[in-house]
This record gives C-alpha cells, sequence and structure tokens, in this order.
C-alpha cells in the first residue's frame, strides 16, 4: 500500500479500514519520517494495530506485556530519553488501569507521550463494562497538560495522528474498536486541534457531538431539515481538551438550543465540557446531553448499545424534538447579541 | 578499583556532611522524610562522588548517567546531595517546602535542576527509569541508568511489572539499588507485608543479584563497580541498610519515617553523626 507522507491514499482506502488500522498504517508512515518515535504496546499489538509499526520498526518497538502501569511509566522514561513514545492500549486500561502513571509521570512532567486510546466508550460493546470506556474522558480531562482528541472517523483519526506531532506535551487520542462509518471525504477539510469542525450550518439548534456520534448527529441534522425544515448546526468537537470555548458561545448566541452527544457516560465528558462553558457565559438556553447515563452498560453489539442510550440517529432526533418545545428565559440583551 | 584511603576517607566526610546537612533541612522545612534519607546516603554520595557521569553545570548534558530516586519521598536528601555537588546554591535549602520554593517533599523534575525524574507515589521510579535505559538503547547511547527503590515501595506491583521488563529487555544499563531499610509508616517490612525471600526474588525475576552492606563504602563501591561491568541482565544491588541511620535516636525506629526537629535535636542529630566519623 502506498503510504506517502500525504496521506491522499485514505481517500481510497477510508472506508475499508477501521480507526486502529488506519492508525496502524499512519504511524508507520510517521516512523518513517520521524527517527524518534517508538512503539508502546501492552499485549494488544495486534488488536490496536501499533503491531503495523512494530513490524516496520522492530527495534523501535516494545512490548510489555499485560503491564499498562509500567508501560505508561517507562514511556514517561522514553521521553525523558527524547524520544516520542506512542502508546496503545484500550482506553479503559490507559485511563484507569494506568490512570496515575498516566497523571503522574506523563501528565505532571509534561512529556512527549502520545497515548493512542482504543476501544473507547462501548465500541467493544459484546466485552462488558470491564472493556468499556465510559468514563476515561471524565478521568483524563482533569490533567493538567493534556490535550485529549476524539476523531470522528478513519480521516479525522490519520488527521489526529499526524498533528499530535506537532504538540510539545502528552496527547490522548480515543479511538473506537473499528467500522466507524465515514464523514470525511479527503483530509483537506481542515482540521485544527482545539478548533470544532462545523458539518452543518444552522439557526435553530446545535448538536455539538464527538468522536463516532459525530455521524449520527450529521444524519439526525439532515433527516430533520428534510422532514420538519429544522436548521440543525452540528459541530464535531473533536478535541475536548483544549474545548473550542469560542465556538461553543457562537452556538449558543446563534442558536440558544444545545445538545451534546458523546459515546461516554454524561458525567464529565463534552456535555459536562460544553455545560461548564455555558454556565460561565450566564445566557439562558435550552440545553441537554446525550451520553450513558450513571449506570454499567450491559454486553451488545455497540449499534445496539447506541441506540439503546439514544446516542444515534433516532435518539438524537427524539431528544432535538423535546429541546425544540424547551422554554428558557431570555435575557434582556439577547436581541443585541444575535 | 578499590576505594584508595583517599577516597573512602572524602567519601565518609561527604557522607557525614550530607547527613548533617539533612538534618538541617528537616529542622528549616518543619519536617521531612529524615529516616529513609539517611538510610539511603552512603549509597548516594557514592554514585555522585564516584560514579555517575555527570556535569553539574550542563544538568540536561544528553549523554549523562541518569539518576532516578523511586522512593521519591527521599527527595529531601536527594536536594542536599544535588546542592552539594553543585546543582544548585545551597541557599535553597532554606526555603525547602515553602510555597515559592522549587525544593519540596517530592522533587520536580521541571523544577529541579540536575533531577531527572519527578517522583513520590511509590512504584514509579523504575519504570521510569526502565524507559530511560531502553531509550539509551533506541538511541545507541552510552548512558546509564541508577535507580534507587525502597523495600516498603516493594509491595507496589508495578515494581514487579518494571522488574519483569527489565529483566525481558535485558537491561544491562540499568542498576538498582534496593535501600532495604527494614521498616515501612507502619512498622517492619516483615510485619506488614513480608518482602522476603527479597534477594531470591529478585533472581527469580531475573536481576544479577548482590547482597551488600548499605553502609559500608567499600563494599558498595565493589558491588558498583561489579554491577557497571556486568553484562546481559540488570542488576539489583540488595543494600541492606538502617532506617535513621547516623542518628542513634533514629536509628530502627519507624516514627522517624516522617518528622521534625527542633534546635536541641538537630544539634543532637549531628553530634551522633558525627560521633561516627
Amino acid at each position: 500500500m502506498e503510504t506517502a507522507s500525504t496521506l491522499t491514499w485514505t481517500i481510497y482506502d477510508a472506508d475499508k479500514m477501521t480507526q486502529r488500522e488506519i492508525y496502524g498504517i499512519v504511524l508507520t508512515d510517521l516512523g518513517k519520517q520521524h527517527p524518534e518515535i517508538v512503539g508502546l504496546s501492552a499485549d494488544l499489538a495486534k488488536s490496536t494495530k501499533i503491531g503495523t509499526f512494530g513490524d516496520a520498526y522492530p527495534d523501535r518497538f516494545f512490548n510489555f506485556g499485560i503491564a499498562e502501569q509500567n508501560m505508561f511509566g517507562a514511556a514517561a522514561g522514553l521521553a525523558k530519553a527524547g524520544l516520542t513514545p506512542f502508546v496503545s492500549t484500550m482506553s479503559a486500561f490507559a485511563s484507569m488501569r494506568a490512570c496515575e502513571f498516566v497523571r503522574t509521570d506523563i501528565c505532571y512532567q509534561n512529556l512527549n507521550v502520545k497515548i493512542i486510546a482504543t476501544h473507547g466508550g462501548m465500541s467493544f460493546g459484546s466485552g462488558g463494562a470491564t472493556h468499556h470506556a465510559n468514563e476515561d474522558l471524565s478521568i483524563i480531562r482533569a490533567f493538567p497538560n493534556l490535550t485529549v482528541i476524539c476523531p470522528a472517523d478513519t480521516i479525522e483519526t490519520a488527521m489526529a495522528v499526524k498533528k499530535c506531532m506537532e504538540i510539545t506535551g502528552p496527547v490522548y487520542i480515543r479511538i473506537g474498536r473499528g467500522f466507524e462509518p465515514r464523514i470525511y471525504e479527503s483530509e483537506d477539510y481542515g482540521f485544527e486541534v482545539g478548533k470544532a469542525h462545523e458539518l452543518r450550518s444552522g439557526t435553530d439548534l446545535t448538536i455539538l457531538a464527538t468522536g463516532n456520534t459525530v455521524f449520527h448527529a450529521v444524519q439526525a441534522a439532515d433527516i430533520m431539515q428534510e422532514r420538519d425544515g429544522l436548521s440543525v448546526r452540528v459541530l464535531n468537537m473533536h478535541t475536548l481538551k483544549p474545548l473550542d470555548e469560542e465556538a461553543v458561545i457562537q452556538a449558543l448566541l446563534d442558536t440558544r438550543r444545545l445538545l451534546t452527544v458523546e459515546d461516554h457516560s454524561v458525567i464529565g465528558g463534552l456535555g459536562s465540557a460544553v455545560a461548564d462553558v455555558i454556565a460561565a457565559s450566564g445566557k439562558g438556553c435550552a440545553f441537554n446531553k446525550l451520553g450513558i447515563p450513571d449506570t454499567f452498560c450491559p454486553h451488545g453489539n455497540p449499534e445496539d448499545l447506541m441506540h439503546l442510550y439514544k446516542i444515534d440517529t433516532d435518539g438524537i432526533i427524539e431528544k432535538v424534538g423535546e429541546l425544540m418545545q424547551r422554554d428558557f428565559e431570555e435575557d434582556e440583551d439577547w436581541e443585541d447579541e444575535v | 578499583m578499590p576505594l584508595t584511603d583517599q577516597e573512602f576517607a572524602e567519601l565518609t566526610e561527604r557522607a557525614a556532611s550530607i547527613r548533617c546537612q539533612i538534618a538541617d533541612v528537616t529542622g528549616w522545612s518543619g519536617g521531612a522524610h529524615i529516616g529513609g534519607s539517611l538510610s539511603m546516603t552512603d549509597i548516594i554520595t557514592l554514585l555522585y562522588w564516584k560514579y555517575l557521569r555527570i556535569d553539574p553545570a550542563r544538568p540536561d548534558w544528553e549523554d549523562r548517567d541518569r539518576f532516578v530516586l523511586s522512593k521519591g519521598h527521599g527527595g529531601v536528601g536527594h536536594a542536599v546531595v544535588l546542592a552539594e555537588r553543585g546543582y544548585f546554591d545551597r541557599e535553597a535549602l532554606r526555603s525547602f517546602n515553602e510555597t515559592d520554593s522549587m525544593l519540596g517533599m517530592h522533587l520536580d523534575s521541571n523544577k529541579v535542576p540536575g533531577c531527572d525524574a519527578s517522583t513520590g507515589s511509590m512504584g514509579h521510579g523504575l519504570s521510569q527509569a526502565v524507559g530511560m535505559a531502553l531509550g539509551a538503547r533506541v538511541l545507541k547511547k552510552e548512558w546509564r541508568v541508577f535507580c534507587i527503590i525502597g523495600d516498603g515501595e516493594s509491595n507496589e506491583g508495578s515494581i514487579w511489572e518494571a522488574a519483569m521488563s527489565a529483566a525481558h529487555y535485558k537491561l544491562d544499563n540499568l542498576i538498582v539499588f534496593q535501600d532495604r531499610n527494614h521498616l515501612m509508616i507502619d512498622g517492619p517490612t516483615e510485619d506488614v507485608m513480608s518482602l522476603e525471600p527479597l534477594a531470591d526474588k529478585w533472581r527469580a525475576f531475573g536481576f544479577e543479584t548482590r547482597e551488600v552492606n548499605g553502609h559500608d563504602l567499600h563494599a558498595l563501591s565493589e558491588a558498583i563497580e561489579f554491577a557497571i561491568d556486568h553484562k546481559g541482565s540488570p542488576v539489583m544491588l540488595l543494600c541492606d541498610t538502617i532506617k535513621g541511620k547516623g542518628v542513634e535516636f533514629m536509628e530502627g525506629k519507624p516514627e522517624w519515617h516522617y518528622g521534625g526537629l527542633n534546635a536541641d535535636q538537630i544539634a543532637k542529630a549531628k553530634a551522633s553523626i558525627r560521633s561516627e566519623d
């Protein structure tokens, strides 16, 4: 496969690959240009696809076995030595099993470690609660120095993996297990870390979505536009931290109705981050969060689970309908601001 | 090369001076982890004044040997050593633990010149040391990594994860010292959570293991030289030490894991340290 640094190959192949596969290929590509990149795995080289890098650069790839704490601590040491470790494991283990090593060894020392956390949210549905990561964003969003990115599809995963090399410091990229539907056609749509990407313009309501729910937000917006004439803005909030507060405020002023959607607990993730911005603005609005309620999810097919918790197209349409009926108090200077 | 008489005399005096300064800082700061700092003083003194290839004028010199204090609560001892070795002015020690000071209980590698890793939470430093040793291999560098771990610290599972990986990758540029002072906060290690047979454990984990008196500079020196020359596996120097070593009223007393000292106690501590010279 052609793996030129331009990534133009993704146009042809993104449909056939998962986020993890794209990650493995892009990292291998980056490895050519950056001899300082090393790859670390905890017995998930095949599963997280970092093994693709390991096959190409066996001298720069280290398997740590099923010992995530040590792997992240060692990543800190490798970064201290001047290397750029890409560390892959499932989101549940990166954020919880190795939590303190990520926080204290990597984030506290502000080290150049790139964490590629796979199987985010409920994407490993059949794995059950032990393998779901519905809390990772709440936990790691609180770590100073850490940039947090949840790419929406394969192309955005490629962009995030490539762009994280431009950040000096730790980065957490949360991807799914695979088969996320494609949103972007090519890599030149203007991905910028920390900047929301507007996928649909709209004035009646804004859906702020992240990760694998962005696709459903777009579908929901298109259906409601066609069926109900509703003008729904869709923002792809691919960067959770730093959050694009400007885009949130603009959506608040322009549409006054906001809905967040994420494959993550409603406690502490995108919804909470957006709620913080709204509360600080002092503006009245109709707001709600879609995500996993305060519960452990059952085993199941990821699509079924997304349907169960209403973070798919149908659920978003239902929640938008509710939110459009909600009254909110308009403050006096509302007209001035619009 | 065995220590010469002159080296032995100088290192002995240096270690006594370090111990006295640890007592001073413990007093100035209102409290510090003095017991475990005194138990590792001879090891760290020997490293910083004889074996580490370092240049205090260039703390970030790429080819330097690395030192990781995995038992990060020994920060007060490490800080005294770094100041004495010339990484920063000794005056900085006077503000130890103060809000705006670069120095505090657990040293911050982004603030303290010469500190190669931020540690404090138990069971983290050895993993970082493993990463640094692997890094030397990737970069084809000759630097060596010296790491001191605690014995109580070795209750942490991550220590053994790190040990497994060091042996797996045959990190013969990694030399680990275990400050086996036999005490942790709640009492003797063997009462709180037994570690023995400790040497057997390290051997079983793939470390070339030597047991050595951690206060005998000649024996320590010989062990370190053995470790530096050893090829094919990481080395564990299991150092038998006394918590509070040098200060009679602290030796072997778990309550001196952490404590403060008033002027009288400082004087008494120093007299005790000097009486051992």
